[in-house]
């Protein structure tokens, strides 16, 4: 254990407001049907190229998370946004009409826990009342990045995984300011007969960013077992620092790393005397309907955790179902290039804990 | 050089290409799939002992295999269609315009057909199951290149269509015309070596 193992509490307990989901086709389909806020059944949305369908995918999330809050983008201090394509373009063109200072974030597909580590310092520490972390991925943006072009027939390897079509859109804010603004979220509450799709009681209370991590895999249809070790050091050092034990959780959540990954980091986790129980779930695998969709090993991608945390898992939060929930966002930090040059593919994976209050 | 003639070198270049074709695709895919790189171990974190030395070894033969009966009989049944349906082509035209005509109008026919399957989005629908069904006959080399056509026509008709059309066909022509080279040099060195034998 070196000396730099901290978790970062947040005292100030920065909340998740309000989230924007935009989902692509096979995800509304899937085994979480019709849940998120919009989508378009030819995975377009109406752009000429899969690259801009991405960057409006993202105005589309962030849209509607402004949009269930009735704020303007004058109320957000910093966005922080990221994705896979080539220098976070996605980014830069989708958040393009939003007045708001922007960072870019790259994590692969770890960008989102990524994005809710930084919304959470900047709002903790005061510097800004509210921020939102943007990211987004597309099927045949990353198909035609990473492997082959679209239409390319060929045969995929069962430890293999879909990257998820689909935005989401976080807005982070300080908790007296929720306070405020509780008012407003009642009086539109009152409204609507169904419930406020607002939460009041999602918090983020801690975060550990994770160290990048190679263990030799260089397969790039075998995400997951790449990423595996990076979950299982970061679980692993959290449960050392904070001297807890996977059943204090609700659910230990990870981001995407599928049939292959969560097998991994289960047998690498119970090596060291830790056993994931029941409540070690995967985003990557609750995405598809793995059977029916015949998506091998799970979804994965910037949006499979934005998608399933963001519409599946932070309702559980608000609804008091879940209350303590360790989210761990992964990702492969590799490029097409260093697959190419084969590699070993170094993995990431951050930290960080819900909590319902 | 009459009509004949140039036309026989052509079907004969198709030929080359097919055959080669096969073998380098083939050695593609072994390459893709198996990675058989040895470069793993060169900077394990020590600080953890989680991660073992053979972790590679260990995630590679746990993780899910595919069925490769199941995959062997669907790629020879579709494969076996396909070069079937080349060959009642090949039997229909031969009556009517002669052999030359025919070599090459079996693999342009195919060569159309699954240009057009790819553009529908059809092809690699099938090929999902087919694999080395449609991978080895010369379907796989006309979606290699239609389906490359398709994904960079944005990026503009010189730098992204004309550059990037043989992303994926590219190593099938530089390596097939090489071992057509060579295969026309040992057929000579044998011809001499024959007739030096007579």
């Amino acid at each position: 254990m070196s000396k730099n193992d901290m978790i970062f509490k947040f005292e100030n307990k920065p909340a998740i407001y309000s989230v924007g989901t935009v989902a692509g086709k096979k995800e509304w389909e899937g085994a979480l049907p019709g849940i998120y806020d919009c989508h378009c059944d030819d995975d377009t949305f109406g752009m000429p190229t899969w690259e801009q369908s991405e960057s409006e995918m993202q105005r589309l999330a962030l849209n509607h998370a402004l949009a269930k809050l009735a704020w303007d983008d004058g109320k957000l201090g910093l966005l922080f946004a990221g994705d896979l394509i080539n220098q976070c373009t996605s980014s830069g063109y989708g958040l393009l009409d939003f007045d708001v200072p922007f960072l870019g974030l790259f994590g692969a597909c770890s960008t989102l826990a990524e994005g809710l580590i930084m919304t959470a310092f900047t709002v903790n520490a005061g510097y800004v009342n509210a921020a939102a972390a943007v990211t987004s991925s597309h099927n045949c943006s990353a198909e035609r990045q990473f492997r082959f072009p679209v239409e390319y027939g060929g045969q995929r390897t069962p430890t293999s995984q879909w990257t998820v079509t689909g935005a989401g859109a976080f807005i982070v804010g300080r908790r007296s300011l929720l306070d405020i603004e509780e008012k407003l979220i009642e009086a539109k509450n009152a409204s609507q007969s169904q419930p406020s799709p607002l939460f009041t009681h999602v918090r983020i209370a801690e975060a550990m960013p994770g160290r990048s991590i190679e263990c030799g895999m260089n397969d790039a249809n075998n995400m997951g077992a790449a990423m595996a070790p990076a979950a299982g050091d970061t679980l692993l050092r959290y449960f050392t620092v904070s001297g807890t034990k996977p059943s204090d959780y609700d659910l230990i959540i990870t981001g995407d790393l599928g049939y292959e990954g969560h097998r991994l980091t289960g047998e690498l986790l119970a090596q060291k005397g830790i056993h994931l129980g029941n409540n070690f779930a995967d985003c990557g695998l609750l995405i598809y309907d793995r059977e029916r969709q015949d998506m091998h090993a799970g979804g994965s991608g910037c949006a499979c955790s934005a998608l399933v945390m963001g519409a599946y898992i932070l309702p559980k939060i608000e609804r008091g179902e879940l209350r303590n929930v360790l989210f761990i966002g992964t990702g492969a930090l590799m490029s097409q290039m260093s697959v190419q040059q084969g590699l070993p593919i170094p993995a990431i994976a951050h930290l960080v804990r819900l909590i319902y209050e | 050089m009459t009509e004949n003639g140039s036309r026989a070198v052509i079907a004969r270049l198709f030929y080359f290409c097919r055959m080669s074709l096969c073998a380098v695709r083939l050695l593609f895919y072994i390459n893709n799939s198996g990675k058989a790189n040895n470069n793993s171990g060169i900077s394990f974190r020590q600080v953890i002992p989680i991660y073992k030395k053979d972790y590679k070894k260990y995630a590679e033969k746990t993780a899910q295999k595919s069925n490769v009966l199941v995959c062997c009989i669907k790629a020879f049944l579709v494969g076996g269609a396909i070069c079937t349906f080349a060959q009642w082509l090949y039997n229909m035209f031969i009556t009517r315009l002669g052999e030359e005509n025919t070599r090459l109008l079996v693999p342009v026919v195919l060569i159309f057909l699954t240009a057009l399957t790819t553009g529908l989005g059809w092809f690699d629908k099938l090929a999902k199951h087919a694999g080395g069904g449609t991978l080895v006959p010369i379907t796989g080399f006309a979606n290699a290149i239609s389906s490359a056509a398709i994904d960079s026509k944005n990026e503009g008709w010189v730098l992204g269509l004309g550059s990037k059309i043989f992303t994926i066909a590219g190593p099938v022509i530089l390596y097939g015309t090489l071992a057509s080279v060579i295969y026309g040099v040992v057929l000579y060195l044998l011809k001499l070596a024959g007739a030096g034998g007579a």
